[in-house]
């Protein structure tokens, strides 16, 4: 059970403070602040406690979320509740931030009165709660400029009303104003986090997939919704379907709603989606990738005559060519150690819209590349001013760490053939699907 | 915040709130009433404005009446005369024609949190169990759970109690379990609700109706049913079985708990439990929540210890992500240490590697220890990775690696070559305390083999003045004579100059003693120095089962899995530990004692005592006087340096502690213990005494605020 909830800010300033049960006086919030603000590193922060009080947090949006409780709860439960209500206070509100969550204060407060009743969970489905709650969000969003630049020429047909824009699923999901409110919109998205570590000769050490299809769901009222995969789709190593290459995950595991009777032979999901966006199917797949791993890396590193570290990187992506329009972040940092010593930093990049920087706290030096076709190169050349440089020092180098974000791909190779919603939705409806793979946590030795 | 010291606010919105134009546009009214709330979530008080906001709560809008009502819990309890004007509005609406307006009357009249309204609460919630809204009863059944926490000394009605067992079979699952928490708390003197046969079967077969969150409270309460017959266990295991593998997390810990108490006496069962639910918590260890990565991570490394092989060729999995947080990577470090087998020490190896120079100072010492530890029982790579790391001449790298390398051969004495290779080219200055320790210990017991020891401890001696750490000098004392027993010609004369800087200028205790043991001994015969101080040369044999630590029975840690505690076990808790609250009283309360004389201690505070003063009454006891004493006393749980300074307080000084969360290896085989040993000086009836003291601070019962200490008493 649950003592209270309470939400602050980064900065401690307290946006939402909710007692359950009455039993820890309002200050809890205030100690909460101090021990997570002089919190030594060593020490784990999620769970922690003062006098009796448990205090279990999460950080999100950039917010503390906070549950107290004084009896020996389940972390897990805890942990998943927080994690559930910033997805439940996401669709009502459109996004996390801290302005929304000032902005929408009131609505917070009576979804914490219809989830949460005397420190126990009653419920977090919106499809319940969507009978309760009856204030409307107030949209964080400002008005942007972009937005018209939609519009076409004399209000022609453009290209662009293919793709929605970037905002579309970041909306409230209960709005009845707006000219985006009332849409009959439904976002189907495959997200792929891929964990991959190369080592220094090359050999791909480890490789990890985690995916999973999200539905975000603005439709009132949707009785039934088909998702075709793949159907050479296979779990396990002995599945193997048909001859052509298949899309193979070592496990996978589906939301309770989901029926799966037509799922062993033609591969399609069935579920009545409810509003707001929840996670369908979660997969994984550990160590056998179908395709090889998106970036290869070859570096150098020297000492000049000079006395400077020479850092010489060439990075290439073995995308196919045809997937060239990739919009793609790419921070490459190199954790380097006697940072101290680093007085300047010069640098050749290959193109003018790639940046970096020498950022002496991470002790890494910061290369972003804002586009990134696939089959192209790109190299770098970085010149460290370090005194004292010493043969022992070139080993200080250590991994290379990328994060990126590959839209419309996935390294499974994970499809959705189609989407069917039965009964035929009256009005337009619009169906999008959405494909990315990110990575924070790809790793190349040196 | 821009509304904070809103004096002028709060009446500005006093005049708004009984405005007669606001009142009756119930948008603007709205309005107001928002920003009221607004202010109060901000921290301001808003209190004064009790009764315009009681006014405000009559009306039909459904919105305005929910804001009204979070106003009014909030500060009922400060004005509990007004409160009674609520009432009758929410008694009106407790019998409202829509429900929701029913539920939220009800859920809100309990919520007030005022004793003294009970008697008009009890009506309606009697009315609202047989309501015909799901959602009124489900806020009934908890609203009498909510009066029991308010009035604990009153019964609840037995009739209600036999109601609330009969809406066990409500339709509505919330209802169900709402039934089985409010019970729980009503019964909670008796023991919770009676989980009888029928009842339990009642749960589990709709256990499947239930959400996530119900499921696992269900889940919770069955654990304390008892199958009658074996037939019966397996009929539930198998009905239970596939939530081991349910992705719902809190589902499969609930499940995998219930399975560890249904079959505590089922070894066999338990393990392959286990195995089941492997996969779901190697998921949930890579799941996007860190927190939830975090949770699953603690528990692993419960489950590893007794199923050391459970993991182990899920190792990758637990390689660190460079944007981890320091405490994930920390306990992925700890959960690798233990998957290392001969197949994949080579790969781990290379892995911990990497993150030896990782940004953040506790990661990288805990990869160095990480390696270390393997060294104990693996090849000789992990040395050659470590005084590798000696080269990259980072203060906190060279020190972590030199207290791993101390640890290191003291339990394998083999590696004692290749660490003299690597210590032969030292030429560093060392800042950290702990790090110089480690370092004098490895020279003083390879003096005779590292041609450059003396001229080390040379430098230290001539910077013995501007030292501040006592750990460091006695360190450096002994280090001293172990290695003028190899190599007299080169240290004589230092160690003169050092034994005469500690007895004659030195002001810490600890360390005099120590020097004028020394200089004792060394009047005793080089054979009696020998003998004395290179005994510890050797580790001890009984050592080996601590070095391949057995598996522990599931049933020691049963008991907290899926509860808080295997994630407060690594951070020792923040801020409750407060010196002054060790009294001497606690010292000496609670005596138990283990001889016929107990010779309690009172310590005398009002004394000071100079290191020359203590020497001499020291000197004057007689030999042969010998008391032994146990004195079992409450310590409150704190870290070691608290306890120290508490016992300097009472005139108590402590020789020697190990640091928090070190293993004490060479003392208990029980890791969470701290030692520590301490000097009294007790003044009995007869003249000076002393005595000798040896605090155990056992942290084993660390769920209690206070635990047992004994003091064992021995005078020389």
């Amino acid at each position: 059970m649950i003592s209270q909830v309470f939400i602050l800010s980064s900065k401690g300033d307290h946006l939402i403070y909710k007692d359950f049960r009455g039993e820890a006086g309002c200050d809890a919030v205030n100690k909460f602040y101090e021990m997570v603000t002089t919190l030594t590193g060593d020490q784990p922060p999620v769970v922690m406690k003062h006098k009796e009080l448990h205090y279990v947090h999460i950080r999100q949006g950039g917010l503390y979320w906070v549950a107290t409780t004084k009896a020996d709860s389940s972390p897990f439960t805890i942990i998943e509740f927080l994690n559930r209500l910033t997805a439940l206070i996401k669709d009502y509100c459109g996004c996390l931030s801290e302005k929304s969550v000032r902005m929408n204060f009131a609505l917070i407060y009576e979804v914490l009165d219809e989830v949460v009743d005397f420190g126990y969970i009653q419920t977090t489905s919106t499809d319940i709660l969507k009978n309760f709650i009856q204030t409307e969000a107030v949209s964080a969003k400002p008005l942007s400029l972009f937005d018209l630049s939609n519009v076409g020429l004399f209000g022609a047909d453009t290209q662009q009303n293919k793709v929605a824009p970037s905002v579309a699923a970041t909306r409230p999901i209960m709005s009845s104003r707006g000219e985006q409110g009332g849409k009959n919109e439904i976002f189907v998205d495959v997200i792929e986090r891929i964990s991959v570590v190369i080592g220094a000769n090359g050999v791909l050490m480890k490789a990890d997939i985690e995916g999973e299809i999200r539905v975000k769901c603005y439709m009132p009222s949707c009785s039934e919704m088909r998702i075709g995969l793949n159907e050479e789709f296979s779990i396990g190593k002995s599945q193997l379907r048909g001859y052509g290459a298949a899309v193979r995950v070592d496990e996978c595991s589906f939301h309770q709603a989901v029926r799966l009777d037509e799922f062993d032979t033609y591969r399609i999901l069935k579920l009545c989606p409810s509003q707001g966006e929840q996670t369908v199917m979660q997969y994984q797949l550990c160590d056998d990738l179908p395709t090889a791993p998106p970036f290869r890396l070859f570096s150098s590193i020297e000492r000049d005559t000079g006395g400077r570290l020479l850092i010489y990187l060439k990075l290439r992506c073995d995308l196919p060519p045809k997937r060239s329009v990739l919009h793609l972040n790419n921070n490459p940092a190199l954790p380097l150690f006697s940072y101290s010593l680093f007085s300047s930093l010069s640098q050749e990049l290959s193109s003018p819209d790639q940046s970096a920087e020498l950022q002496p706290q991470n002790k890494a030096v910061h290369w972003e590349i804002p586009r990134f076709p696939g089959g192209a190169q790109l190299s770098a050349l970085f010149k460290l001013e370090v005194p004292g440089l010493s043969s022992a020092s070139l080993q200080e180098v250590g991994s290379i760490s990328l994060s990126f974000e590959l839209p419309k791909y996935t390294c499974t190779g994970l499809q959705i053939r189609f989407l069917r919603l039965s009964p035929i939705q009256p009005g337009a409806s619009q169906r999008w699907v959405r494909y990315v793979t990110h990575s924070d946590s790809y790793t190349i030795r040196i | 915040m821009p509304y904070l010291g809103g004096e002028e606010t709060v009446r500005e919105l006093r005049r708004a709130l009984s405005n007669p134009h606001i009142q009756t546009d119930h948008l603007r009214y709205r309005n107001t009433i928002h920003r009221v709330i607004r202010l109060m979530s901000q921290g301001v008080d808003v209190s004064g404005l009790f009764s315009e906001m009681v006014k405000a709560c009559a009306t039909g809008d459904i919105v305005q009446k929910k804001l009204v009502y979070v106003f009014l819990c909030s500060y009922a309890s400060v004005n509990p005369e007004l409160s009674l004007l609520v009432i009758n509005t929410l008694r009106k609406d407790c019998s409202d024609p829509n429900p929701m307006v029913r539920s939220l009357a009800l859920r809100n009249m309990c919520n007030l949190r005022l004793p003294g309204l009970c008697e008009y609460v009890e009506q309606p919630l009697t009315a609202g169990l047989k309501d015909k809204a799901a959602c009124v009863r489900r806020v009934a059944v908890l609203g009498w759970a909510k009066i029991h926490a308010l009035l604990p000394n009153t019964e609840i009605d037995a009739a209600v109690v036999n109601e609330l067992y009969g809406l066990l079979r409500d339709p509505d699952p919330v209802v169900m379990v709402n039934c089985l928490r409010a019970l729980e708390e009503i019964l909670e003197e008796e023991g919770g609700v009676a989980i009888n046969k029928p009842i339990a079967h009642h749960l589990l077969n709709r256990l499947k109706e239930c959400d996530v969150w119900g499921q696992s409270e269900v889940l919770s309460v069955l654990q304390r049913y008892r199958p009658r017959s074996e037939d019966e266990l397996f009929d539930i295991l198998s009905l239970l079985d596939p939530a081991l593998l349910s992705h719902h997390v809190p589902i499969m810990a609930a499940t995998l708990r219930l399975f560890l108490s249904l079959c505590s006496m089922l070894p066999a069962v338990c393990v392959s439990a286990l195995e089941r639910a492997r996969g779901p918590l190697l998921a949930a260890a890579g799941s996007s929540s860190r927190e939830l990565r975090y949770a699953a991570l603690c528990h692993i490394q419960l489950l590893l210890r007794s199923e050391p092989g459970l993991m182990g060729e899920h190792y990758k999995r637990f390689y660190c992500g460079y944007a981890e947080p320091p405490y994930i990577k920390q306990s992925k470090i700890q959960v690798l240490v233990e998957l290392v087998n001969d197949d994949n020490v080579a790969v781990v190896l290379d892995e911990l590697k990497g993150y030896c120079t990782d940004v953040n100072t506790e990661t990288s010492q805990a990869a160095i220890n990480a390696i270390g530890s393997i060294g104990r029982s693996y090849d000789d790579r992990c040395l050659g990775i470590l005084t590798g790391l000696l080269e990259l001449k980072q203060e906190h790298i060279t020190s972590a690696v030199l207290q791993t390398l101390r640890d290191l051969v003291w339990v394998s004495p083999q590696y004692g070559d290749a660490v003299c290779s690597a210590l032969e080219k030292w030429e560093d200055q060392l800042q950290d305390t702990q790090g110089r320790g480690a370092l004098l210990w490895l020279l003083g017991v390879y003096g005779d083999r590292l041609s450059g020891a003396p001229y080390i401890l040379e430098d230290f001696i001539d910077g013995v003045r501007s030292e501040v750490s006592a750990e460091v000098k006695t360190e450096l004392l002994t280090a001293t004579l172990r290695v003028f027993l190899s190599r007299p010609a080169e240290t004589q004369d230092m160690m003169g100059r050092l034994l005469q800087h500690c007895i004659e200028e030195e002001l810490d205790m600890c360390v005099r003693d120590q020097a004028l043991l020394y200089y004792r001994l060394l009047h005793c015969g080089i054979e009696d120095v020998r003998r004395v101080l290179q005994c510890g040369r050797r580790s001890d044999l009984s050592l080996g089962p601590l070095i391949g630590r057995p598996p522990e029975p599931i049933s020691q840690w049963a008991s907290i899995f899926n509860t808080l505690e295997p994630l407060m076990l690594g951070a020792s808790s923040a801020g409750n530990s407060d010196p002054s609250t060790l009294t001497p009283y606690t010292l000496t309360s609670h005596s138990e004692p283990m001889t016929s004389d107990p010779h309690l201690m009172t310590p005398n505070l009002s004394s000071t005592l100079s290191p020359e003063e203590f020497e001499r009454l020291w000197l004057q006891t007689e030999k042969g006087e010998f008391l032994e004493a146990y004195v079992m006393c409450p310590v409150p749980r704190c870290s070691p340096e608290s306890l120290q300074v508490a016992l300097q307080l009472v005139n108590i000084q402590t020789l020697a502690f190990t640091a928090p969360n070190k293993l004490p290896w060479k003392i208990s085989t029980t890791p969470p213990n701290t030692l520590i040993l301490a000097e009294v000086l007790q003044a009995g009836g007869d003249g000076v005494k002393k005595v000798k003291e040896e605090l155990i601070e056992d942290q084993e019962n660390e769920r209690e605020e206070s635990t047992n200490t004994h003091i064992l008493i021995t005078p020389c």
